[in-house]
């Protein structure tokens, strides 16, 4: 294996003998950024945050230095800043990690950034299973505290600036950034409709609002340790800074890996790196961002033109693991979540099974979503247990159609996307599914329930 | 019956201040209710709403939308198995099996000694390390049929 | 004089035509100004904006511009180019904005109604048959539009619970509800009750009260109306009547000088419900509950039907005769009604001109206001008195000035049109002392103690105006017939007023009635009643700005900003 770890967040992850309290961090060099900031003007920061061209991690892979340039400093309302800890997008498990067991790190990239935006408040919003979490980085905030990392007049600055946990309680669309703040303000996690409630305008309590990652607001603290200049080298233009790749399913080694961005394939990532399929097994699948992100399979070809005009024909292999590859091979690298099936998973059941997450998940608010996901749930749970119908193919892509594009929030996608890529890609294993069912019926067998094994 | 205790009393008076605006505390007031009590009682609802000055509806809203908050008592352990995608490729839906054959009882259902719930969850991040579950607070990682059904034996003999 | 001023307009495209439109209007308003319409389920145009249920996607594009140079990009032709955006965008929560192009017929738009009604649909009972909306449901309707004609789904329908009585006056069916949230909105922004919330979530959503908690302010059933669908149903009407075979008569609701316009609802001659009817600068799309009740004074037990003299029914030839007889003698006292409209007013006012009436009285009818449209004077036409010149001042709750008249013997005979001289607080004595001609809609004191007695006319059995809180007169149609042989209350007071000098009455029309009145009434001049239109006239209250009026601040009306604009209007008339 040749291809090492580049470890920039994830650093002090697992290191022996590193340990999540503040001395620690501090021996380690914590905090001197924070230092370094309330030394620079807030504009400076965010230019470089701006220069350092870092996208969000939370998904949508936005600038967060343009989010930042698009708050709305002249309204006189308080600005806030909340963390986005939800972390619930599945197959993705690196904000656990740095909240677990780098803590401080999180706390100083929010410092700076706050300060940055000069937010009045800060919010950690964390989904409510992250008992632990929630419990380590209260801890974590009283140490900051104590030394006047944050609350009042941070390092004598002047600045002061407190942050406040705010456990959820078992939704993934409180990840969705105004469901969150909906959820924050204590009602039902509804997302907002944009236009008009954009956060940077009106965000928690109507209020000009920043919404970042985990992730994101720790690579805040890496821009202003090394410069933004420096921070845009890493990785390529446009795809700058490392990214935590969360590697699950049918691999030997699963587990978090942190590259630059591009600077590794797919092919790279599951067979260098996390020591490729069980042994006897071969690839057939693999949702490379996250279960809301288009599934790529095995043995296509990936052909195109790059935005720097470069033609690539690609194997799935060959993808280079950055957003706009991804983007390029029609799928995206939205949470660095990488979900690997081998070929024994069963497509229709794999989809069956995500499905009934997004028909748990959706709010309810919009009508496309609510009936249509459910109704997809539906369709595919009964085709998994071998009710499956010739029209049913047709059907699933009709909805999932009906759905993309017309909803209040980007969740709408998040659960159609994967219906649409599973029949565009495996169209084959659905429609056997269904001819199967049509020949047992045809049997004249009342249609048999099936042992599933995903759903 | 008290609401909270004491203690959690004094929690909640520190808490509220603590936001902008009141309301936003419902979420880590329905926290400790459940913590406290295991469920949230419409007593509690109606506490909670006198408490941030709402109609109980808007909690009633709150409480209902969360599947982490309870309306009724559960068993004396909260079985939740991740079965999303990432644990279900690596067998989560037969480690739930096992639980409903260890406890004796069907998902969202309380085994008759009331020894525990059994429930199915949705992604708990930690996909690396499928299937997981949790047993009320604390993450159970790589939970195989044989690690359910040690986790009962564990529940039963209270060394969980 | 206020006509409303003609608001500044702009031009947007629609359909490829381009169109003149109110500047900052709501799109699906501005479209629906134009006649047509942008179907829709959970806007209101006066409840804040959720986008929930995604009716009203259209395509939405703005004139191009170079981002750096902000320079018009044309096309071939040296038109500009519209950027379209790439999704479908939803009306209700668009403003319109000069140059703004958008497609309400384009097949990606047809594919997106298409889309939502199934969805709509998925779940929705067939009842039809036996719901209360049919016939003004929205789903219905656009099913017929926009629906597939067949349905594709095969699984299972969700179950909801089904005729759960919510509130005193209101059932929920959830399997019918489409989740559009107008219900709750308003009783959080408008009724302040927030008593309706969802609960649960995705698919299983369902609307509901708190547990043991009722919808069951005043103004409930506007939920009713408000639901685009037969999920909020109203115990009082349902199942009585088809809406298809009844007809609306726009009116005025007379509970309180808010003067709430509203519509009457009858078949052959049964009033069977009364809705609002939008007016924006009097109730919005709002009403009271007890307003809608009001109806119900059609068949009151205690309604007076018959001419009586002497407490024996009579005709109504023999009553006029009678009356005359009595007024004749001279001393006759009125006690007038702001519960008469202008018109009556205004020929009462002759009358007591005609019978040389030593003095005219007026009751208050005052109660407490809920700041919203129930106001604290439960007259619809104090106001009409004031300008009809029946009154100068406000009234009181007692007539203890008439009472020490009549002690004083300065008094023998009392004409009263509505009022209940006992709980007015003329003592027994004094009643006695009098003889009391007696003109209303219901027995009370004065018919059982009266001479003669005229039955009048509900506000549904006749037309006129009432003048309500804010001084804008407001017209009332005839909902349904008077009762047998009972004839209008203006051809009564004419024939009063008529025999009194000697004349031969007229048949008077309301329409006649306003030619007099305009030209009599300095601030009704250039009006008439044609001219008050559905939503009616704001008139200058003149000198009577500055009385001191029991209405406090309410939805439409504030106290202050009235007596100053009164005050200026008066000063410039
Ligand atoms: C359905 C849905 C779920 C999301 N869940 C998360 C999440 O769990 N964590 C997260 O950081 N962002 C999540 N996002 C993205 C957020 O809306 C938002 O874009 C992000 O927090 C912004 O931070 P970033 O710019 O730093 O990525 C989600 C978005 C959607 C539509
Ligand atoms: S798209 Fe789904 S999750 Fe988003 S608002 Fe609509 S119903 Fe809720
Ligand atoms: S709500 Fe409308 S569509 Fe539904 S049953 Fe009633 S009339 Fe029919
Ligand atoms: S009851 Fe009617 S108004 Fe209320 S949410 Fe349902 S459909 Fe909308
Ligand atoms: S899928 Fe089970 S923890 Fe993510
Ligand atoms: S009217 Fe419901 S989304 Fe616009």
């Amino acid at each position: 294996m040749a291809i090492k770890e580049h470890r920039l967040i994830f650093k002090n992850i697992d290191v022996e003998g590193y340990t999540n309290d503040i001395a620690c961090y501090e021996k380690n060099g914590g905090y001197a950024d924070l230092k370094k900031a309330i030394g620079m003007k807030p504009e400076e920061i965010c230019s470089e945050v701006m220069d350092s061209g870092v996208r969000g991690r939370g998904g949508a892979g936005f600038p967060a230095g343009m989010k930042w340039k698009f708050l709305d400093r002249k309204s006189g309302k308080p600005i806030y800043l909340v963390c986005n800890a939800d972390e619930s997008e599945p197959g993705t498990f690196k904000d656990r990690q740095i909240i677990h067991k780098d803590p401080h790190q999180l706390i100083e990239g929010m410092m700076i950034a706050a300060y940055a935006i000069q937010a009045k408040l800060a919010f950690i919003y964390i989904r409510g299973e992250f008992f632990e979490g929630a419990r380590i980085l209260e801890r974590a905030i009283e140490e900051a505290r104590e030394k006047g990392y944050l609350g009042d007049d941070i390092l004598g600055s002047g600045y002061s600036c407190d942050i406040l946990i705010h456990r959820g309680a078992g939704a993934y669309i409180c990840g969705e950034e105004t469901g969150l703040i909906e959820s924050l303000e204590g009602k039902r996690p509804y997302p907002r409709i944009k236009p008009p409630y954009f956060p940077a305008a009106l965000g928690l309590y109507q209020c000009p609002t920043i919404v970042n990652n985990v992730e994101t607001l720790c690579d805040v603290k890496h821009v202003v340790n090394m410069g933004g200049k420096a921070f845009s080298e890493i990785g390529t233009p446009g795809n700058t800074g490392t990214r935590i790749w969360c590697v699950s399913g049918h691999v030997q080694k699963p587990g978090y890996y942190e590259f630059p961005c591009a600077a590794l394939t797919l092919g790279e990532l599951i067979y260098d790196v996390c020591g490729g399929l069980l042994p006897g097994r071969s690839l057939k699948a693999v949702i490379p961002g996250g279960s809301s992100s288009k599934v790529l399979r095995a043995d296509e070809r990936f052909t195109g033109k790059l935005k720097d005009g470069s033609e690539f024909d690609w194997g799935i292999e060959d993808i280079p693991m950055d957003f706009d590859s991804l983007m390029a091979a029609g799928s995206m690298s939205g949470s660095g979540g990488v979900i690997v099936m081998d070929d024994t998973t069963d497509m229709v059941e794999a989809l069956a099974n995500i499905n009934s997450f997004y028909a748990h998940e959706s709010c309810g608010q919009c009508t496309p979503c609510r009936e249509g996901v459910q109704w997809m749930k539906k369709v595919t749970g009964r085709m998994s247990r071998g009710e499956a119908r010739m029209e049913d193919v047709e059907l699933l892509r009709s909805i999932a159609g009906q759905i993309e594009g017309r909803t209040i929030c980007a969740f709408g996608e998040a659960a159609s996307w994967p219906v649409q890529s599973f029949l565009a890609k495996f169209n084959d294993e659905f429609v056997a599914k269904a001819k199967q069912q049509a020949e047992r019926n045809a049997g004249s067998e009342a249609p048999q329930a099936l042992e599933t094994t995903l759903i | 019956m008290a609401i909270l205790n004491d203690e959690n009393l004094a929690k909640v008076d520190k808490l509220v201040p603590k936001y902008p605006e009141k309301r936003s505390a419902t979420l880590p007031l329905l926290h400790l209710i459940q913590e406290e009590h295991g469920y949230i009682s419409n007593e509690a609802v109606e506490w909670v709403a006198e408490r941030l000055d709402l109609s109980p509806i808007n909690v009633y809203e709150v409480v209902t939308f969360y599947p982490m908050f309870k309306q009724k008592p559960g068993g004396k352990y909260a079985v939740k198995v991740c079965r999303t995608l990432s644990c279900a490729l690596g067998g989560a839906y037969k480690t739930c099996k096992a639980f409903e054959e260890a406890l004796g009882c069907g998902l969202d259902q309380t085994s008759e000694d009331k020894l525990a719930s059994l429930e199915f969850v949705e992604c708990h991040a930690n996909c690396g390390r499928a299937p997981v579950v949790m047993v009320d607070e604390q993450m159970f990682e790589g939970v195989d049929e044989n690690g359910a059904r040690k986790l009962v034996e564990k529940m039963r003999e209270g060394t969980l | 004089m206020s006509a409303d001023a003609k608001a500044e307009t702009i031009t947007i495209n629609v359909d490829g035509v381009d169109r003149e439109v109110p500047k900052g209007a709501n799109l699906i308003d501005a479209i629906e100004q134009l006649g047509e319409e942008i179907p829709h389920y959970c806007y209101h145009p006066k409840l804040s904006v959720v986008g929930n249920c995604r009716m009203c996607l259209v395509e939405l594009g703005m004139p191009m511009r170079d981002r750096a140079t902000g320079e018009p990009v044309l096309d071939d032709d040296g038109v500009q180019k519209i950027g379209w955006m790439p999704k479908p965008g939803i009306a209700c929560s668009t403003t319109v904005a000069p140059g703004m192009h958008i497609k309400t017929k384009s097949q990606v738009v047809k594919d997106c109604r298409n889309g939502v009604m199934e969805f709509l649909l998925l779940n929705h009972p067939l009842d039809c048959p036996i719901c209360d909306q049919a016939g003004e449901c929205r789903l219905q309707e656009f099913a017929t539009d926009y629906g597939r004609g067949y349905s594709r789904y095969t699984e299972a329908k969700n179950v909801k619970p089904k005729r759960t009585r919510i509130g005193p006056r209101i059932m929920l069916d959830d399997e019918r509800c489409i989740l559009c949230s107008r219900c709750i909105r308003f009783s959080k922004e408008i009724a302040n009750d927030d008593v309706l919330g969802f609960i649960d979530r995705g698919s299983y959503s369902t609307l509901t009260t708190y547990p043991g908690k009722q919808l069951e302010n005043n103004y409930s059933l506007n939920t009713v109306d408000i639901c685009p669908v037969g999920a909020l149903t109203s115990t009082d009407f349902r199942f009585k009547m088809r809406v298809w075979f009844l007809k609306a008569v726009p009116s005025i609701c007379t509970e309180s000088s808010v003067g709430a316009n509203t519509e009457v609802w009858s078949r052959e001659g049964k009033i069977y419900r009364i809705t609002p009817r939008r007016n924006d600068a009097v109730n919005d799309t709002w009403m009271t509950d007890s307003g809608r009740a009001l109806y119900k004074q059609v068949e009151a037990d205690n309604r007076l039907r018959a001419y009586q003299v002497d407490g024996k029914a009579s005709s109504f030839d023999a009553a006029i005769a009678a009356a005359i007889a009595q007024m004749k003698q001279g001393k006759t006292a009125v006690v007038a009604s702001a519960r008469a409209s202008l018109e009556e007013q205004f020929l009462l006012s002759q009358m007591v001109e005609a019978t040389a009436a030593v003095r005219v009285d007026m009751v208050s009818h005052y109660g407490d206001g809920d700041h919203l449209l129930l106001s604290e004077d439960r007259t619809p036409n104090l106001r009409g008195a004031l300008l009809t010149g029946l009154i100068n001042d406000l009234p009181d709750a007692r007539l203890d000035g008439l009472g020490k008249a009549i002690d004083a013997g300065e008094v023998d005979t009392l004409f009263v049109v509505h009022e209940d001289l006992a709980a007015a607080g003329l003592t027994d004595a004094q009643i006695a002392k009098v003889k009391v001609i007696y003109a209303g809609i219901e027995e009370n004191s004065s018919s059982a103690n009266a001479k003669v007695s005229f039955p009048l006319l509900t506000v549904f059995e006749k037309e006129g105006s009432f003048v309500n809180q804010n001084f804008r007169v407001q017209k009332f149609h005839n909902a349904i017939p008077a009762p047998r042989g009972v004839v209008y209350d203006l051809h009564l007071l004419e024939t009063l007023r008529a025999h009194m000098v000697g004349e031969s009455p007229t048949r008077p029309t309301v329409p006649a009635v306003w030619e007099l009145m305009a030209q009599k009434i300095t601030c009704l001049h250039g009006l008439d009643f044609r001219g008050l239109g559905d939503l009616g006239v704001g008139v200058d209250a003149g000198r009577f700005a500055s009385l001191p009026f029991v209405e406090s601040k309410n939805l439409k009306h504030d106290p202050e900003k009235r007596s100053k604009l009164g005050v200026e209007a008066g000063a410039t008339a």
